[in-house]
């Protein structure tokens, strides 16, 4: 008899918990067992006893907390068995080592997806379907005004803004895991071959990109440089120091901003961009609803982001939504 | 459209006046006509179209998108016209994107049954960005921080004209203005008025300096009252008459009380708009009710007389006197009004002096409602658009200061982007509790603004988005040139031209100003 998986899977205080298995789901306070879809800070905590991540989120968790930030860490390899459920870790597409958690128990399946894309992107692997009964989905651009545009489109139109502004360095805001590399990607991938700089909090992670084999070309610090270099070129900072102190140092800034939000001209002119670069490592509308048709699953459930619209069109498709409310996770993510 | 959707897009995102104007001398110089002249209507008076836009919108919508997704959109992007450009199926005709010109026809030679139906094949044969510009020109406000003002300074710029020649020859053309771009290319004869009632533009004054007093001689130059209201431009023809702002625009729906005392007259005149009550100027409070109308009630007629006084003439009924001298155009003007006694209007008195210190005197003593101060006029000035120098001098009466803590600072924009640059400041209300009064921007240098920007940052209590709250600590002194009432702050006033004078670092908080106190001077 296949079993109803709420009776098995459901959140609590701590985050999404597995019963049978006995682990959270990227949980956002401390527990024995956590699997980790990704290494993004709202998924992947320090603290907990111990981690099952693919070796990427590992890698990523040791450099943003310290190589003991959880007591062990199992490197998930193809599917394996926690106290009788099936755990498999399937490539989402979000970012490098980004997964969904596959989930088997008494002939119900159970994907649960962390963030994805669908989207191409050359730093991480792609997002691999998986029908199932149960989707859980996150729902960061859960409206239908976001669609994104194609990233090597908006990777060109920046690299046109650097040829066509010589004079202007283009400071592009980008989030430190995952965006800024995948940016730094793209411009390579659209012949962009000069050195890029990079404010001291992306350097560490891009270090480790490089490490895992994504090649990024020729990397700076900006602390390192001269005012000349700096002028014409492109410097990557985290989006809170697009605004900040620190971008003082830059001759006459151009502000560039990646991120899905772009979509929407109030927020890029909140930030004070001049060039928005609607890029996003999440699903847009389009996708989420294509996903989650194509996994064949009745039953929806949606973790974060924009619940109320998604829950609505999942009704209209026939199935059945539900918002979870889970806590801990940042509506802002991108 | 394209190159016009590229324009709105570059726009939204350029906060810096001169990358505005460069964008615009751009496009008005290398779109052919009448794209541009259309472009230049949007930007200015507005496309000459009357759509049910919103009622379409939502018939054309409601097979693409859920009502309740659409409202969760809407509430979202904050703006109709790009929540609809954001929504609509991309790429659903493979007609090439129409000329601004094509939707124009289309759209005014539809019937309000065909609209819906022209309106969404226009859609579909645009991009995103394209979609905004069609809907943001369909709805008459463009909304991208181009005044009209604005565009006319870009058309001068971008054909080496100075925008007064532009505001002249603005009344004499229509969109889509082929005769003036065909003039500013130097294919034609400028564009004449002709018989309508035609703003010209006005000239306006310098604050006069510490070393202006060297260049002329007391009997050189006439003084004048300079009044409260704001300047208007009256253009009087036989069955037209029109008010026009000093910018230009027609604000005459505003005023059917003095276009109707003004019917029997004709010529252009300048002056002062005020609210008169038995003889007296009333605050500029009072005036602001009513203006930015484009009707007004009888009502608001009566409780709001407006009134006229007027400074100078530039066409004694259809002889354009604008190079006569001051002193000649005065008395032009004296006998004009002796002519035609408008009600509603009176000519502004000058006042006498025979030494500068006899002038000061009176300078000084000007605070009673509805005298800014001074005006100085060289005897001699003939009547010249723009600002020229060493012909007119405002001379304002000394501002007013008080203490007010800082309460909010608020980042600013572009170069100071990264600085809190924007400070509202309040008075006490009671001992431990302030209440703002206004909000200012600029009188400090730019190392003050450094430390000021570092006292605010360490003195943060809360953030709200690009605004924070500080502890009461630091004392701002706030020049200003009045106090009017206001229903926008909790302190129900508002002090008018705010700046800051002074950063007092060193005077404790609780010795700021008081909302009493405040009060007290607010105009009786």
């Amino acid at each position: 008899m296949r079993s109803r998986p709420e009776s098995w899977l459901y959140p609590t205080e701590r985050g999404l918990y597995c019963e049978p298995g006995q682990f959270h789901i990227d949980p956002h306070l401390t527990v024995d067992r956590a699997v980790i879809t990704h290494g993004h800070g709202d998924h992947a905590r320090s603290g907990h006893r111990a981690v099952l991540a693919t070796a990427e989120t590992v890698e990523i968790m040791k450099v943003r907390y310290g190589a003991d930030c959880a007591q062990s860490f199992t490197t998930a390899n193809g599917g394996q068995m926690i106290n009788g459920v099936s755990v498999r870790l399937v490539p989402a597409g979000h970012i490098l080592g980004s997964a969904q958690i596959v989930l088997d128990w008494q002939g119900t399946r159970v994907v649960v997806s962390g963030d994805y894309k669908r989207k191409a992107d050359p730093t991480c692997a792609p997002f691999e379907l998986v029908t199932c009964d149960l989707f859980v989905t996150e729902a960061t651009f859960g409206l239908p005004v976001f669609r994104h545009e194609p990233a090597d489109k908006e990777a060109r139109r920046l690299v046109a803004s650097l040829a066509a502004n010589p004079e202007r360095t283009h400071l592009l805001g980008a989030y430190n895991l995952g965006k800024c590399q995948r940016m730094i990607a793209l411009a390579r991938e659209a012949d962009y071959d000069r050195p890029i700089y990079l404010h001291g909090g992306l350097r560490n992670l891009c270090d480790l990109y490089v490490r895992l084999g994504i090649d990024l070309g020729d990397l700076r610090n900006v602390m390192d440089s001269t005012p000349a270099e700096l002028k014409g070129a492109l410097v990557l900072c985290p989006p809170s120091a697009l605004s900040d102190r620190w971008s003082r140092r830059l001759a006459d800034p151009l502000t560039c901003y990646a991120s899905g939000w772009m979509r929407v001209k109030g927020r890029a002119r909140q930030h004070g961009v001049e060039l928005p670069l609607v890029v996003s490592d999440h699903c847009d509308w389009p996708e989420l609803l294509q996903t989650i048709a194509e996994t064949g699953a009745e039953e929806i459930w949606v973790t974060h982001g924009r619940e109320d619209a998604l829950v609505h069109q999942i009704g209209l498709m026939g199935k059945r939504g539900r918002a979870l409310a889970l806590v801990g996770f940042e509506d802002e993510g991108d | 459209m394209q190159r016009f959707a590229e324009l709105l897009d570059r726009l939204v995102y350029t906060t810096a006046r001169n990358a505005k104007l460069k964008l615009l001398e751009d496009y008005f110089r290398t779109t052919p006509d009448p794209d541009r002249g259309w472009a230049l209507a949007a930007l200015t008076d507005g496309l000459p179209l009357r759509l049910p836009l919103r009622k379409t919108l939502q018939t054309i919508l409601e097979p693409h998108v859920d009502p309740l997704l659409y409202r969760l959109s809407r509430d979202y992007v904050g703006d109709t016209a790009e929540t609809v450009s954001l929504l609509w199926p991309d790429a659903r005709d493979n007609a090439p994107p129409p000329q601004i010109s094509e939707v124009v026809a289309e759209v005014s030679s539809a019937s309000s049954r065909e609209f819906p139906r022209v309106l969404e094949k226009l859609l579909d044969r645009l991009d995103v960005k394209e979609r905004f510009a069609l809907l943001k020109l369909l709805s008459g406000a463009l909304r991208v921080g181009v005044s009209s003002r604005l565009a006319k300074t870009a058309i001068a710029q971008a054909f080496g004209r100075t925008v007064e020649e532009i505001e002249e020859a603005w009344h004499a053309v229509s969109p889509p203005y082929g005769d003036m771009f065909a003039w500013l290319e130097g294919r034609a004869e400028r564009p004449d008025p002709g018989r309508k009632a035609t703003f010209r533009p006005v000239m306006l004054a310098h604050p006069i300096e510490e070393s202006d007093w060297q260049s002329f001689a007391p009997d050189e130059v006439a003084a004048e009252w300079k009044w409260d209201g704001i300047r208007v431009q009256l253009c009087a023809r036989p069955g037209d008459v029109r008010l026009f702002s000093r910018a230009g625009d027609d604000v005459s729906g505003a005023f059917p009380d003095i276009v109707q005392a003004f019917a029997h007259t004709q010529g252009i005149l300048d002056g002062e708009l005020l609210v008169l009550r038995d003889g007296a100027v009333a605050s500029f409070n009072d005036l602001q009710q009513r203006l930015n109308r484009k009707s007004v009630t009888g009502k608001m007629l009566q409780d709001y007389p407006a009134h006229i006084r007027l400074y100078d003439i530039l066409f004694d009924s259809a002889e354009d006197i604008r190079s006569l001298t001051f002193i000649e155009r005065r008395a032009r003007l004296e006998a004009w009004y002796e002519r035609f006694r408008p009600s509603l209007a009176d000519v502004s008195a000058l006042v006498p002096f025979l030494a500068f210190s006899d002038l000061e005197s009176k300078w000084q003593a000007a605070r009673e409602s509805g005298i800014e101060g001074l005006m100085l006029k060289r005897k001699d000035s003939p009547y010249l658009a723009g600002r020229p120098k060493g012909y007119w001098y405002k001379w304002k009466r000394a501002a007013l200061t008080i203490d007010c803590v800082l309460m909010y600072a608020q980042r600013g924009s572009g170069k100071r982007s990264s600085y809190y640059s924007d400070y509202t400041f309040g008075v006490w209300k009671t001992q431990d509790e302030l209440v703002p009064v206004g909000k200012a921007y600029s009188g400090f240098t730019d190392e003050e603004l450094l430390k000021l920007d570092r006292w605010i940052r360490t003195n943060t209590i809360e953030r709200f988005g690009p605004v924070r709250s500080v502890r009461p600590g630091l004392v701002l002194e706030i020049a200003f040139d009045a106090v009017q009432p206001s229903s926008r702050h909790k302190s129900g006033v508002a002090l008018r031209f705010p700046r800051v004078h002074r950063i007092r670092w060193d005077k404790p908080v609780h010795e700021a100003e008081t909302l009493d106190a405040v009060r007290a001077l607010l105009p009786s």
